[in-house]
């Protein structure tokens, strides 16, 4: 049978603020355990949250950036469940009232734009983390816990079950990415968890309007594991059925290196969080001409900046959906493009060499060791003409790891193009003479023979030569 | 032989008829010397207390000014946090937790420079109405050994009555300041909620949770009131407003106050020596020129059982930290369910494992809409009727529990028994509304509350109508069983 995929994404992200959602601690990562703590996020007897205002901005712009509705009258709810991650054994977070509602995200995947809807936004409190001395916290002997995460503020953004793949997953999840980025909420990396995403995914025949049972994917770490995780799930859940079987409702873990999902923990039924009012804090009412004022900070979002790329810097649809789905990428683009830099070559750049050596380091754009007026300087001198686009690539790396300037590089190496004709043609002359096959082939009509000749040239200039130099005067020299 | 106030002994201290530290020295030996038949104390301070004391003397030997609550020996319940002190909430679960931070109100006692000779104790976690469950020992009422001092801030009541302390501080959550004043023959206040920081106040229940005082008369009330109020950052429920001096509404005038009586508080189950007393009392206010007017509040009938699925349900989540995790009591198990089940089996008494019960049960899915959401519906009735009976008269009198203290022991069976005696008290927390209870009448010896309800942030009247009546009723003012502190 042929089956279609309903998938639902619920997204957690950090929010960048400096201190915690309730109270005076930094929010820093990577901090020794247990430093970034105090009575409040510990959960001490006697004490009481108060609302980080950063937080609320936060979440009204992003939820602005969303096209959300942003509640005038929203509160905060506690969660219970018991787990020693959670010092007070409740989450402090939003229920039925949550700050954002509705809302979407545009996305498009194979050519084909689709608009993928929010249900919500809320605001909740991060838990701690728990270091297990084995595998789990029931066949471990000790857990030990850090509190520094507990209480850094969340964004949980909620999706309907609208995705009908991995891929388009994945386009969702990098869209909503670019989105927080662009605003400088939060830095969205799914390997340092500041951005979580749990995938709800069911098959159902296609025709068919029933809703199938849905497996909830976990731990899930990278933009490619929430696509493969959803392709992994969609083929065994069809399976599954294609068998006679019947799909079990549950909680399944990715696993990236297998590339499989496997069970965690069957679910019977909703558990019951017994959500209730938050009493020690007073509910939020947001003033429309807040909200306006938030609006009037949004920046440019990525939509808007890949449409101005195309139209303003001329730049294929590909180069722009790429370069505007990180902001830093796109950051670094204008700012290359603006120190004088052809938008075309820039983004040539971007996307090809430069890419390579940030993938190759496992860097952002703007942790790059060459500075964008750097980059800008080598496209100058291939634009000069004073090396080729050859050689520039040989220029790149150097720079990268010497932190010289491009016109340094070249002049230590000696790499400036040959563009001198009375010296290029003295060259062009001796490979003729010393190929006289390649020009006889040339000469009976076999075009094609000109590229070894070029080749040789090359070969003999080190690369340095002029290409278009090199093709006028072999043309020329063997008329 | 009156009892030592705040007022008297601050005048004396100024004047230099005697020391800061030689005060406290009295006080700790009379309270030595009843302390064995109270049981008021759940800590000895006295360290602390005389350091604090010789701290103030300084300051007046230095010519200084002082605060009116510089120096003057006092008592703070064992729930409100005090760094580096016990917190223990007479519980077997925090019996080793020491707090690593002050409560916004300990801080502003401290810059009033005040002396506490201990924590107090009282019924675990504040649930209960008669101190018996304390995890520890069971307080006496000072005026008769057999009797419950009320609760579930019966050590501070206890401990002013038996003027082992000049004040106290308690924590009221539907009627745990002012039903132990009523059965001590005290004058307990339980302010507007949001007057008073609740951070650093152990919870029981958020939303009803108020600190208040015990004191002798009420211009000590005053005093107390001036110290602790204020608006807190640290709590997002404190209400912001300018700081009052309550002792301005000290003022011996009720002509044309318009005093209420909702007839709902004076039915059946009211104890008739009880009534005459409060009859007296409205008797006393007619004199005096206030105009008694008879008001209607339907809803009240139905507070008991709100304040006994609202508190609950809310304390189910706060008391979900004690988990044996971080703090306090853990008791080791075979994995971590069982580590938490045991732990919190072991640490909580009966009662507290019986509120948390309820509460886990009337916020479960399925149960929500009939009992969390109904009570809460419950509640803005109840409000409605106290705005709407507030609107008639300026303060209401009601009586602080529907009888005298009753008997160790006598409720031990019947907890339901226990929850309806809260039936006078507990809808102005659900209302958050200010509440005096001062003494007005004995029967067989045991003092007689009569309890003054105010609107919200109008405590200036409440303290006027209590302060005017206290004037003129001389005759209500009994020398202590536990007998007077001699200086």
């Amino acid at each position: 049978m042929k089956y279609e995929s309903v998938i639902g994404l619920e997204v957690h992200v950090e929010l960048k603020t400096k201190t915690k959602i309730f109270c005076g601690c930094s929010t820093e990562f990577g901090a020794e355990p247990n430093t970034h703590v105090c009575p409040i996020c510990l959960g001490l007897p006697g004490v009481l949250p108060v609302l980080n205002k950063e937080v609320l901005h936060f979440a009204i712009k992003a939820g602005l950036a969303l096209h959300c509705d942003i509640l005038p009258f929203s509160k905060f709810d506690r969660k219970n469940y018991y787990y020693p991650d959670l010092p007070k054994n409740f989450q402090t977070s939003q229920f039925d009232l949550p700050i954002c509602k509705g809302g979407y995200v545009d996305i498009e995947v194979n050519g084909e734009a689709r608009r993928i809807h929010l249900t919500r936004i809320h605001m909740e409190e991060d838990a701690g983390k728990l270091v297990h001395s084995g595998a789990t916290i029931d066949t471990s002997d000790s857990t030990c816990v850090d509190y520094n995460r507990t209480g850094v503020p969340l964004l949980e953004i909620v999706g309907e079950p609208e995705l009908r793949s991995g891929e388009e997953a994945r386009a969702y999840l990098e869209k909503l990415r670019a989105v927080l980025q662009y605003l400088g909420v939060s830095d969205c990396r799914l390997e340092e968890g500041s951005m979580r995403c749990d995938a709800n995914i069911s098959v159902r025949p296609v025709g068919s309007t029933t809703l199938g049972t849905k497996t909830e994917i976990k731990n899930i770490n990278s933009f490619s594991g929430v696509q493969k995780g959803i392709e992994y799930e969609a083929v065994r859940q069809a399976q599954i059925l294609d068998e006679g079987g019947t799909i079990q409702q549950a909680t399944r873990g990715w696993e990236e290196a297998k590339g499989i999902t496997v069970l965690q923990r069957i679910k019977e039924g909703d558990s019951d969080y017994r959500y209730f009012p938050e009493p020690d804090l007073i509910p939020i009412e947001v003033a429309p001409a807040y909200i306006e004022e938030v609006r009037g900070e949004l920046p440019e979002m990525p939509d808007a900046r890949r449409k101005r790329f195309m139209e303003e810097l001329g730049l294929p649809e590909y180069d722009a959906n790429l370069l505007t789905l990180e902001k830093q990428t796109a950051d670094y683009f204008e700012a290359v493009v603006r120190d004088g830099a052809d938008a075309k070559t820039a983004s040539n750049w971007m996307l090809g060499e430069f890419a390579k050596k940030l993938n190759e380091e496992g860097l952002r754009a703007d942790q790059a060791p060459v500075q964008p007026d750097r980059l800008a300087e080598l496209l100058g001198l291939i634009a000069k003409g004073t090396i080729s686009g050859k050689i520039a690539k040989t220029v790149l790396p150097e720079m990268w790891s010497s932190g010289k300037t491009a016109a340094a590089v070249v002049k230590e190496k000696g790499l400036v193009q040959i563009t001198d004709t009375g010296a290029l043609e003295e060259i062009v002359k001796k490979i003729i003479a010393a190929n006289p096959q390649s020009v006889a082939d040339y000469r009976a009509g076999k075009k094609k023979a000109i590229g070894f000749l070029v080749g040789q040239i090359m070969k003999e200039t080190k690369g340095r030569a002029n290409p278009g130099a090199v093709n006028e005067l072999l043309t020329k020299n063997l008329q | 032989m009156e009892p030592l106030t705040i007022h008297g002994l601050h005048d004396k201290l100024v004047k230099g008829e005697l020391s800061a530290v030689e005060l406290t020295k009295k006080f700790l030996a009379h309270k030595d010397a009843v302390e064995p038949r109270i049981q008021a104390f759940l800590s000895d301070n006295r360290q602390f207390a005389l350091e604090a004391a010789a701290a103030v003397d300084k300051k007046i030997s230095a010519g200084e000014n002082i605060a009116d609550l510089a120096g003057i020996p006092g008592a703070i319940k064992d729930n409100i946090c005090i760094k580096g002190q016990q917190a223990t909430c007479a519980s077997k679960m925090l019996e080793h937790f020491k707090s690593p931070y002050n409560a916004a109100i300990i801080d502003k006692l401290m810059a009033a420079d005040y002396v506490s000779l201990g924590k107090t104790n009282m019924d675990e976690f504040a649930m209960g109405s008669s101190t018996e469950n304390s995890a520890f020992q069971i307080t006496h009422n000072p005026w008769h050994a057999d009797y419950v001092p009320g609760g579930s801030s019966g050590g501070s009541a206890a401990a002013v009555a038996a003027n082992e302390c000049v004040w106290a501080l308690g924590s009221d959550t539907g009627g745990s300041i002012r039903q132990p004043a009523a059965y001590c023959g005290v004058v307990g206040i339980k302010p507007t909620y949001g007057l008073v920081s609740r951070y650093g106040l152990i919870a029981f229940a958020s939303s009803l949770d108020q600190i208040g005082s015990f004191t002798h008369d009420v211009e000590d009330c005053a005093i107390v009131l001036n110290t602790i109020t204020g608006h807190d950052v640290k709590d997002s429920t404190s209400i912001p407003q300018e700081p009052k001096d309550y002792k301005k509404s000290l003022v011996n005038d009720v002509m044309g106050m318009k005093i209420g009586i909702p007839k709902e508080f004076f039915g059946e189950g009211l104890d008739e020596a009880c009534r005459k007393s409060l009859e007296e009392a409205m008797e006393t206010y007619k004199q005096l020129g206030a105009e008694i007017v008879s008001v209607s509040m339907p809803h009240i009938k139905y507070g008991i059982a709100a304040y006994y699925i609202i508190a609950p349900a809310e304390a189910s989540s706060n008391l979900a930290r004690y988990d044996g995790v971080g703090f306090g009591l853990r008791v080791e198990g075979k994995d971590i369910v069982d580590m938490y089940q045991k732990t919190r089996s072991q640490g909580f008494g009966p009662e507290v494992r019986r509120r948390i019960l309820l509460g886990t049960y009337v916020l479960s899915s399925g149960y929500y809409d009939a009992y969390y959401l109904r009570a809460m519906k419950v509640r803005t009735l109840i409000k409605q009727d106290y705005d709407e009976a507030l609107k008639q008269c300026d303060i209401l009198l009601t009586p602080t529990a529907p009888d005298t203290a009753f008997k160790i022991g006598q409720n031990d069976d019947n907890p339901l028994a226990m929850y309806l005696g809260d039936v006078c008290t507990v809808t102005l927390n659900l209302a958050g509304l200010p509440g005096i209870s001062i003494p007005c009448g004995y029967k067989n010896g045991l003092p007689v509350g009569m309890q003054l309800i105010g609107k919200a942030l109008d405590e200036e009247t409440l303290l006027r109508a209590a302060y005017t009546f206290e004037q003129h009723r001389t005759d209500l003012r009994r020398p202590s069983p536990m007998g007077e502190v001699e200086l």
